[in-house]
């Protein structure tokens, strides 16, 4: 415990003084701020004259406006400061020639990962809940409404997921920076690795299932029915290695306790007519922790794998000062 | 009396796939002697080194260091043992004081006793005045002297020290001779460090070992030595260049 403790304060000394970190956490700040108050202002407008909607808050961080929502920004581009935090991670040691030192004093090696890893995400947890005050600071400005609990524990857990989200893709980079000598290898594959998972998952699970379980055009409803429920499970499947969906489907549903789909959702016209084409009642907190329960652990599970690897490589790994 | 053995190693091999780069090496160190690991480069010196630090697994033998085995009780080890790698590097963005106050916390020095000591070592290794500069300015010299405060920070009893005069100009490498022999005689810690040249080993250790490609060729106070490699009689001239040049055409 003592050795993580005393290389955590270190990483953390690191990070605060690193201005790559500081650079990303200030465009990703910038940029969620900008996209929440924009969608801020075009609320303030149509909601004039109405009564308040349900959930209205929350709003802020799920409708799309011109571009994106907020939670979507995050999903694409989170990532990106779990990857800055953590690509040289271990080869920046063992290129600064400090590993064979630092594995030769008396603490174990897997404090080294482990102190790095909370490290990050302590920043990680620091930039996403600035982030979402900031905006929540904004939204009761703009829009003038004040979140009610329900809405605040939903931002939470949303804050949690964001967090468990990022830190995945914190332990991958980690990982890769175990697995390669060279810090601008391990930041390619990193890269390599998001744009892959992020995108080229999602599409090549509808391919899949496609040709696993292809949608039938038939009379017959019922055998219809069944091989669109076989098409979607497998998308599902296979969706579930891919943590941007995991995230998307997992934030619709906990900060979106209205919708009917788990796909995104676009805010047109007046809010009324939009929730009329709604369900009427609001999925409860409880109900909605309960579905989203499973996609938070499937991301812990992800990223303990990321690290039963970088155990299994670094803890017996020859460390040479070459 | 006899002196307790704090370094022992028997049969101890090491291979990467088809090559053997250490072969069954046996050999005892004694409380507070310096021994001098001596060979050509690429003879395997820093490989053994690994294998006693646990920073290696060794393929077959057994290693010992004051009684534990590194690969087993790692962090009892650490906690007695300094080591200065090879080629040591520091964080290049934190000064002098920093780093070894880094270590220092590591090695759960609280820090009112490691004020003390850094204020101290920086002083032995004549640092002290440049203290404050961030270590990406150091020199070479200053670097490897900054190294050899940072492995005494937490006052070890045994010191691997892997090449310490390698890059140093004759002053420095002199400099840094006289101040491991200072730390065996005073403080009685035991040294093994490594070189490919021989004078300096001639000239400060108590025992010396001479590995060829993995070899152990010879190991023993340089007088025995010379009496066992060049067939000299007591008293007679000899150098270790003599000794070392012959083993080397042997191997
Ligand atoms: N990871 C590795 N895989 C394969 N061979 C290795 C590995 N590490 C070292 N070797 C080989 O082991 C041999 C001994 O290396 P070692 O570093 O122990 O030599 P050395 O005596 O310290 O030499 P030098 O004086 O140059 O430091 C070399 O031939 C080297 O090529
Ligand atoms: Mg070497």
């Amino acid at each position: 415990m003592h050795g993580i403790f005393t290389i955590y304060r270190k990483e953390m000394e690191d990070h605060f003084g690193s201005i790559r970190f500081l650079l990303i956490a200030a465009l990703i700040v910038m940029v969620g701020v900008i996209i929440a108050s924009m969608v801020g202002m075009s609320m303030q407008d149509e909601l004039k004259g109405v009564a308040k909607p349900n959930f209205v808050f929350l709003l802020l961080f799920t409708s799309t406006g011109k571009l994106f929502s907020f939670t979507q920004f995050i999903g694409f581009l989170g990532p990106l400061i779990g990857i800055i935090l953590g690509f040289d991670a271990v080869n920046r040691e063992r290129t600064g020639r400090t590993l064979s030192k630092l594995v030769s004093q008396p603490i174990y090696r897997d404090a080294i990962i482990n102190a790095k890893f909370l490290a990050g995400v302590t920043m990680i947890a620091i930039v996403m809940a600035s982030l979402v005050l900031i905006i929540s600071g904004l939204g009761i400005r703009l829009i003038g409404v004040v979140p009610g609990a329900d809405e605040v524990w939903r931002l939470l857990i949303y804050l949690v997921l964001s967090i468990l989200y990022i830190s995945f893709w914190l332990g991958a980079a980690i990982l890769f920076s175990v697995v390669f000598r060279s810090t601008a290898t391990s930041a390619l594959a990193s890269l390599a690795a998001w744009i892959f998972l992020s995108f080229f998952v999602g599409l090549g699970g509808s391919f899949l299932a496609d040709a696993v379980a292809p949608m039938q055009q038939t009379a017959d409803v019922a055998q219809a029915t069944e091989a669109f429920i076989n098409n979607d499970r497998v998308q599902r499947i296979v969706s579930f290695l891919a943590p941007a969906t995991l995230y998307g489907d997992a934030t619709s549903t906990i900060l979106d306790p209205l919708r009917k789909t788990p796909r995104s959702f676009i805010l047109m016209g007046p809010l009324e007519r939009l929730s009329l084409s709604r369900f009427q009642n609001p999925l409860p907190l409880v109900q909605s922790i309960v579905i989203v329960a499973p996609f938070m652990i499937s991301l812990i599970a992800i990223t303990f794998i990321c690290f039963g690897i970088c155990y299994m490589v670094f803890m017996r790994q020859e460390i040479r000062s070459t | 009396m006899e002196k307790e053995i704090v370094i022992h190693m028997e049969g101890l091999t090491k291979r990467y796939g088809a090559q053997t780069v250490v072969d069954r090496l046996s050999l005892d160190v004694a409380e507070g002697e310096i021994f001098g690991f001596l060979g050509p480069n690429g003879a395997g010196k820093t490989t053994t080194m690994l294998m006693l630090l646990g920073l290696t697994e060794p393929t077959a033998g057994t290693v010992r260091v004051c009684g534990f085995d590194p690969a087993r009780d790692p962090l009892k080890v650490k906690e007695i043992i300094g080591y200065l790698p090879e080629n040591v590097g520091f964080y290049e963005d934190m000064d002098a004081r920093q780093n070894l106050r880094y270590i220092a916390r590591l090695n759960r020095i609280p820090d009112q006793v490691s004020t003390v000591r850094i204020d101290r070592l920086l002083d032995e290794v004549d640092l002290a005045k440049e203290a404050h500069k961030p270590v990406g300015s150091y020199s070479k010299g200053m670097k490897q002297r900054l190294g050899i405060a940072e492995v005494l920070i937490k006052e070890p009893r045994v010191v691997f020290l892997d090449e310490p005069t390698i890059g140093l100009d004759p002053d420095g490498t002199n400099k840094m001779l006289d101040m491991i022999c200072a730390l065996s005689r005073e403080r009685q810690m035991t040294i093994f460090f490594s070189s490919h040249l021989l004078d300096q080993v001639q000239r400060i250790s108590d025992r010396i070992g001479i590995m060829i490609k993995g070899k152990l060729v010879a190991a023993g106070p340089l007088a025995e030595l010379a009496q066992r490699g060049l067939g000299l009689e007591e008293g007679e001239a000899y150098t270790l260049d003599q000794i070392y040049m012959k083993y080397f055409k042997e191997g």
